[in-house]
């Protein structure tokens, strides 16, 4: 059985809910067992900004934490993943840091060695589980649905650092989303930032990048954006419902967390999901799923293909 | 007399201060808004809420909150069941001997015609009660000063509580105790309810009571005859046992009597139950007539608390009541450090050693701000700065054995310390994210202000920037700052720059603009060179630097290794850091 600390950060409990219990019941059914650790802080992403010192200290704590449980590291935000991977590669590749850091640590009896590992939702569903099994999982699958994956900054970037795919032609995440029966459009500004960094902070900025990101998703066919981040997630959500009304346009491009959308295709209940619990309405994509009729009329026909293969060798 | 005329005046400066506490909470400004409206608006606002919940199926909410969080204090049992113990026996311990005991006139007695203090079960559960309330302030003192729970702080607050009752509880032992061995209390009773005369009778009885009830004697010494004992038991159950359970029943005061029994004579002459009664009465008094003022007032406040966040319902609640709430809310905190405990983001008090950053404190640092208190820059700074170090995880809010929405309360006194005017650094970063999506609470006219101000604060300190025609020497200026960007370890890779300027021309944040050298100032090829070149002031005062999404583009794209995004973090720490500094000191000099 494949076990994690599930790192949830502090966005998801706050103002996410439905991705921890998407997440929750998509792992369950795949047979991942997550263990909680109460102490566990912020991973330090927002304070990079400002005191390096600060997000070293926060981001190791937590995989202290979790190598004091003997636990590997999963996380659901992408940002919450590059500050946790930039801090595990700091500590084993920078030892006068990694001392200075565990002195402090040290204060509440903790250290880091540097002997475990943090991944990201999207790796331990494709790395871990695999494409296979999760495809045995599925009561169901989408048909005509057309999804532009956001792929997320921190979770590519550096390379180097954070080992999460190809930085320049990823393919993970297409996969995953394909798994459900979706297509995986090509788009321009797939690997584009969402604009969420700056929001708060220039809004102005932010909004255009999410605009401009958006209707490049919007004219390449997508009918949902689908992202595996609180951030991003929120950016296309709600903050896209602001800049809509802001300016004075409609005709959003929705956003799916990739739980939900894998969640629909397993049969999990959408309350579970929390479809409804997105800013702009998601719950149209149930009726591009396959009815249990045409999914046994799927099989009939694959039975009929096989017989008559079968049929077809014989007289061979 | 003196009984009854302290008792009036303690009740009186109680109900003068409880009026005048509860005041403050219509009368203290909190918050955006809260400057517009007028005390009776808050007042009114506030009966007007409470009456529609009460008359609603709100109703039901509230008994349910009253019984499970204020009564049986399930929000402390969820945090910690050691906690939760020394509460409930603190608290339990202290309002049934509140109930029985301090006013067995009025309700003891109503229900039980029969009831005398030395019967049991009166007797018993008068040292069962005392004696658990001193396990709780056992369990307290252990928690605070022997296990040291992390980041519960002790003020002069806390120590009063703790103090405050062991003297009105250890004093009411003691009395018994003094009272049990004491021979003028003995002869006392004697004379006034035994109607014995026979010398023979008397010395029997006394001997049976220095014998069975700890009495200390002038005139007997144990031990005694046989035959004595059992006259003086027969006589005891015709004339005392009516209203004088063994004393053992009172465990504490027993166990203490015989501690000090052998000091029992002394004890009598200088007649310590009688000073033993006048420290455990005006104890009391102090108790009751200050607790308004004390962590006691807790009692009323919390409970409140608990009440009115069981119903607030995530609906938008109107800025009166809003202003009200979280004045009370400021008496409802009983410093018990659970949110310190919780919080996200402490790992930053490590390096910015700013006690505000821990929201027990930040709550201590409100409730002089809301007073009114006269606060240097410095101290508005520092609160400024606290609340808004805050990754709003809501763990505070969710974690409060009081029910405090304590994550509002930040945001709501952050929107106002930020429009005094003080750079406020910390909202150019990831943090605001939180308040860009809170917009609409925010007041929008005064929105941009701290971003703006932050920025100014910043570039204000880069004079190089603003002389754009000025020659610069080939040489480079500042070797410092070159040595200072070695935090990572990493970001000094700047020097391998060869200009080629692919970091810029990928840019998500360049493409943006028709003309981004007049929007950003700098851009990242160049901040890379002035890097290279020590020109603090042209690396610090591009807006550049905090227009940065750190998306990692630049950074992996740049052929010579060059790690742009990390330099640009660290060349964005270290402005912060010298910035902040010196804009301190300039506060301080005013």
């Amino acid at each position: 059985m494949i076990e994690f600390a599930l790192f949830l950060g502090c966005t998801i409990p706050a103002r996410l809910n439905q991705y921890e219990s998407s997440s929750r019941a998509v792992l369950d059914k795949l047979g991942v067992r997550l263990v909680d650790i109460r102490e566990f802080n912020c991973c330090g992403y927002p304070l990079r900004n400002i005191d390096f010192k600060v997000f070293m200290l926060s981001s190791a704590r937590n995989l202290a934490l979790a190598e004091k449980k003997h636990l590997n590291v999963m996380t659901l935000c992408k940002c919450c993943y590059g500050s946790l991977k930039k801090a595990d590669y700091l500590m084993r590749e920078n030892n006068s840091l990694k001392r200075e850091v565990n002195a402090i640590l040290g204060k509440e009896g903790l250290t880091y060695e540097g002997r475990i590992e943090v991944k990201h939702l999207l790796s331990v569903l494709h790395k871990e589980i695999g494409i296979e099994l999760i495809k045995e999982k599925m009561s169901t699958t989408f048909r005509g649905l057309r999804i532009a994956t956001h792929y997320g900054c921190h979770a590519l970037r550096p390379s180097q650092i954070v080992e999460f795919d190809n930085p320049v032609a990823p393919s993970l995440f297409d996969q995953l989303v394909e798994v459900t029966g979706a297509e995986s459009i090509e788009w321009p500004m797939k690997l584009e930032c969402c604009g969420a960094p700056l929001w708060g902070i220039h809004d102005k900025l932010s909004m255009d990048l999410t605009l401009k990101k958006l209707t490049d998703g919007k004219k390449s066919g997508a009918d949902y954006i689908c992202a595996a981040c609180p951030y991003c997630h929120i950016q296309f959500d709600k903050v896209q419902k602001m800049i809509l009304s802001q300016r004075d346009m409609n005709h959003p491009l929705p956003s799916i967390l990739y739980t939900q959308l894998l969640g629909l295709s397993m049969g999990i209940d959408k309350k579970v999901l929390g479809l409804e619990m997105n800013e702009i309405p998601i719950s149209r994509i149930e009726e591009l799923l396959k009815k249990e009729t045409e999914l046994t009329e799927e099989k009939e026909l694959a039975v009929q293909k096989e017989t008559q293969k079968e049929t077809a060798s014989a007289k061979q | 007399m003196f009984f009854k005329i302290s008792l009036y005046i303690s009740l009186f400066i109680f109900l003068l201060s409880l009026i005048f506490k509860v005041s403050s909470w219509f009368r203290y400004k909190i918050g955006i808004r809260s400057e517009e409206i007028s005390i009776s608006t808050r007042f009114f606002s506030a009966i007007k809420g409470i009456l529609s919940t009460i008359f609603s199926a709100k109703i039901l909410t509230l008994l349910k909150v009253f019984v499970l969080d204020v009564l049986l204090q399930f929000r402390i049992l969820r945090e910690d069941f050691l906690r939760w113990v020394m509460h409930i026996f603190i608290y339990g311990g202290f309002m049934l001997l509140l109930l029985m005991h301090a006013l067995d006139k009025y309700i003891t007695l109503t229900l039980w015609n029969d009831y005398i203090s030395t019967l049991n079960p009166f007797m018993f559960l008068r040292d069962l009660f005392g004696s658990m309330v001193i396990v709780g302030v056992i369990i307290a003192i252990f928690r605070r000063f022997i296990l040291k729970v992390p980041r519960l702080f002790s003020n002069t607050m806390d120590i009063y509580a703790i103090l405050i009752v062991t003297i009105i509880i250890f004093s009411g032992i003691f009395l018994e105790a003094t009272k049990m061995v004491a021979y003028s209390d003995y002869k006392r009773m004697v004379d006034e309810y035994s109607g014995l005369s026979d010398p023979e009778e008397l010395k029997s009885l006394e001997a049976y009571w220095v014998e069975e009830f700890g009495t200390i004697s002038p005139n007997l010494k144990k031990p005694f005859d046989e035959k004595i004992l059992t006259k003086g038991k027969e006589l005891h159950e015709s004339s005392c046992a009516g209203c004088h359970t063994r004393s053992q029943w009172a465990f504490t005061g027993y166990g203490t009597a015989k501690i000090i029994s052998p000091f029992g004579l002394r004890i009598d002459r200088a007649h310590l139950p009688r000073v033993l009664w006048f420290i455990h009465v005006l104890g009391c008094f102090v108790g009751l007539a200050y607790l308004p003022f004390s962590k006691m007032f807790h009692i009323l406040a919390s409970s409140v608390s608990l009440l009115a966040n069981g119903v607030i319902g995530k609906e938008k609640m109107a800025p009166a009541n809003r202003a009200t709430l979280q004045a009370m809310e400021l008496d409802a905190c009983t410093h018990c450090g659970t949110c310190s405990l919780r919080c996200s983001v402490i790992m930053a008090f490590e390096e910015m050693t700013n006690m505000n950053i821990f929201p027990s404190e930040k709550i201590v640092s409100i409730k002089a701000l809301a007073s009114g208190k006269k606060l240097s820059p410095q101290e508005l700074r520092h609160i400024q700065e606290g609340v808004y170090l805050c990754s709003n995880c809501y763990r505070c809010t969710a974690v409060c054995p009081a029910g405090i929405n304590l994550q509002d309360l930040w945001f709501n006194v952050s929107e106002t310390l930020l429009q005094k005017g003080y750079p406020e650094f910390l909202v150019l970063s990831p943090l605001s994210f939180y308040r860009g999506l809170m917009k609409e609470e925010t007041i929008q006219r005064d929105y941009e202000k701290p971003l703006i101000q932050a920025r100014e604060a910043i570039s204000a300190q880069c004079d190089l920037m603003k002389k754009k025609d000025k020659v610069l020497p080939l040489t480079p200026t500042n070797r410092s700052l070159q040595s200072g960007l070695n935090l990572s370890a990493q970001a000094k890779t700047f020097s391998g720059c060869f200009g080629c300027q692919t970091c810029t021309t990928v840019c998500p944040v360049v493409g943006n603009y028709e003309n981004p050298q007049e929007a950003l100032g700098l851009l990242p090829h160049q901040i890379m060179h002035a890097a290279g070149l020590g020109l603090r002031d042209l690396a610090f005062g591009s807006n550049m630097l905090w227009d940065c999404l750190t998306c990692y583009q630049c950074q992996e794209q740049c052929p010579q290794g060059v790690h742009v995004t990390d330099v640009l973090y660290e060349l964005k720490n270290l402005a912060v850091k010298q910035v902040r500094e010196k804009t301190l000191s300039s506060v301080e000099r005013k």
